[in-house]
């Protein structure tokens, strides 16, 4: 029997109806990684006892009970490593407690799959930037998976596991879902608890999962969504109900068709399979509403701004003192600082360390940052004006499919391609892909909601999966 | 604005990286290009606009000051690279008289 195909709901009534175990889908699972993850990589580890273990307690009653769910390697559990992709952590560091997600996740009943590869520190956005791994895309053969939860997304895409764990800092988890041809969700800011998760840019993070199915993506937020006392940004909102909704389709919705988003450069597969999704939503009886986010061209300037200087804050705290590397024969404490990070950390890292410590020093500040604080403003502002006149904002993901392995030269021309998503994240909205149907290289649609409406967006996503079916 | 450039070995001093004089050569160059791009914000006035931090604007949580059981010295030592006596070890920081 393989689950190769299988969502989190056709799992869910096999167990329940005890044509399979727990212990028989992980086994399955476990040998179809070990049979063909040498040539996708999209797992740094799996520790295939500690799954068994977790399988053979499985309480199949529970919301998530026996399900399979991969985890990006930043997000701590207990007694497992969270390399982040990264030198400086991958030696021999275990997690000392676990992610308000996972405690989720287990008191749902998930079983923890493995920890998927990353751009060290989720600083990348094509999986290139890990410091241990290549990961291939498993739906396009010698192209990028996207990233930076690049691992987690080829997880799901191979078929190893019906979901994965992402995180969601410019377009992490629906970037990478696009290329794959795959579902991510990233939710409202404060949606999601972010402690133990390793922070990249604080104002910016979101855990969010990827699925095969739009369904699944809500079973699993339903899972992860709520209060957490020990993330002070986790906010006291009342989750919804993500799933019973699902079907109700878009008749009478105002879906808002931002032209920036549409504009010269972006790739003609791209806009058609827009278009054609677009055309379809239409038809099931949604108004379509061209608008204007005037602000957008100065999002990517505005997240290279700001993202940096919270990553230069946030990693600070790899100083080789209380964990990860330390370098072998520091001179003296000044040394034992720089050499462990200099060893420590990759290329992307460290200019984004620089860039984030140059633009928050003495006489730069306000020139840089405190700018960039303002144009955010203008942005959020642009979104909020928007969503008076929409339900929900549709946009491609990515200006073109996935480009090749190794294509990239120059950093630059992969931070303008996260044009689509980054503003999103800046104004801290809800936001998924939902992939499209195309002929070649897989291709997703944007859909970006208020905030805490991430069961409207569910809807309409259903609706696009839906009419792709 | 001019062609902005950042002076790579003095903000690496800052960062506390001991970068090779190979990454200084061609982080300069990359740098001072992303931060050619990230210039165009000059141009855009933004008099009397508010900056933003958080995007979902929340007041700040306050919660019950009651104790509870934070993780022991164990598990928080156990990635120590180095251990002495319940505590983490570093070369000596005070140096000789």
């Amino acid at each position: 029997m393989s689950f190769s195909q299988t969502t989190i709901r056709q799992l869910q009534d096999s167990l329940r109806k005890r044509e399979v175990s727990a212990l028989e889908i992980v086994d399955q699972m476990l040998a179809d990684v070990s049979q063909r993850d040498g040539s996708t990589g999209a797992f740094l580890s799996i520790d295939a006892d500690l799954i068994r273990q977790q399988a053979a307690q499985a309480d199949t009653s529970l919301p998530l009970g026996g399900i399979p769910i991969a985890i990006k390697d930043n997000i701590n559990a207990l007694g497992e490593p969270c390399t982040c992709g990264s030198k400086f952590l991958s030696e021999n560091y275990r997690a000392p407690y676990d992610a308000g997600v996972i405690k989720s996740l287990r008191a749902a009943g998930a079983i923890l799959f493995g920890r998927t590869n990353m751009d060290e520190f989720a600083m990348g956005s094509a999986t290139e930037n890990s410091a241990l791994k290549v990961t291939h895309n498993p739906a396009a053969p010698g192209h990028i998976p996207g990233g930076s939860s690049g691992g987690s997304a080829a997880a799901v895409a191979a078929g190893f596991v019906p979901a994965a764990l992402g995180s969601d800092t410019g377009g992490s988890i629906r970037q990478p879902a696009s290329h794959c041809g795959i579902v991510g969700l990233k939710p409202t800011y404060g949606r999601v608890s972010r402690y133990g998760v390793v922070a990249f840019a604080s104002s910016l993070d979101q855990v969010g999962p990827m699925t095969r199915t739009v369904e699944d993506a809500a079973l699993v937020l339903q899972a992860i969504a709520g209060h957490d006392g020990l993330d002070s940004t986790s906010a006291n909102v009342a989750v919804d109900d993500y799933i019973s909704g699902l079907q109700q389709g878009v008749k009478g919705l105002r879906l808002g068709v931002p032209k920036e988003y549409f504009a010269e450069g972006l790739h003609p597969a791209v806009r058609e399979a827009i278009s054609h999704a677009l055309a379809k939503l239409e038809a099931a009886g949604a108004t379509l509403v061209d608008i204007s986010l005037p602000h957008t061209e100065h999002a990517v300037a505005t997240y290279y701004i700001i993202a940096p200087a919270e990553a230069s804050s946030n990693l600070s705290r790899f100083d080789g003192v209380r964990y990860g590397h330390r370098t072998a024969q520091p001179a003296d404490i000044l040394s034992l600082y720089q050499q462990s990070r200099e060893e420590g950390f990759g290329s992307e890292v460290k200019r984004r360390i620089l860039l984030g410590t140059y633009v928050l020093s003495s006489g730069y500040y306000d020139a840089y940052y405190n700018k960039a604080q303002k144009v955010r403003t203008l942005i959020c502002r642009d979104f909020s004006q928007a969503f008076e006149k929409v339900d929900v904002i549709l946009s491609p993901v990515a200006p073109s499919p996935a480009r090749k392995l190794g294509e990239c030269s120059n950093p630059i021309e992969d931070f303008l391609a996260d044009a689509c998503t980054i503003p999103v994240n800046l104004a801290g909205l809800p936001a998924m892909s939902v992939p499209l149907p195309v002929a070649g290289l897989p291709i997703g649609l944007q859909v970006i909601a208020p905030h805490w409406h991430e069961a409207r967006m569910l809807r309409v996503a259903q609706a696009v999966e839906l009419a792709s079916r | 604005m001019s062609q902005p450039h950042m002076d790579v070995r003095r903000i690496a001093t800052l960062a506390r990286l001991e970068l090779t004089e190979e990454e200084v050569a061609s982080f300069s160059g990359q740098l001072d290009e992303i931060l050619g791009h990230i210039a165009q914000l000059s141009q855009l006035d933004v008099t009397g606009i508010e900056p933003t931090a958080y995007a979902a604007a929340m007041a700040a949580p306050m919660r019950d000051d009651t104790p509870w059981q934070s993780l022991p010295t164990s598990a928080l030592l156990q990635n120590a690279p180095d251990q002495a006596q319940g505590q983490v070890r570093v070369p000596k920081v005070v140096a000789d008289a």
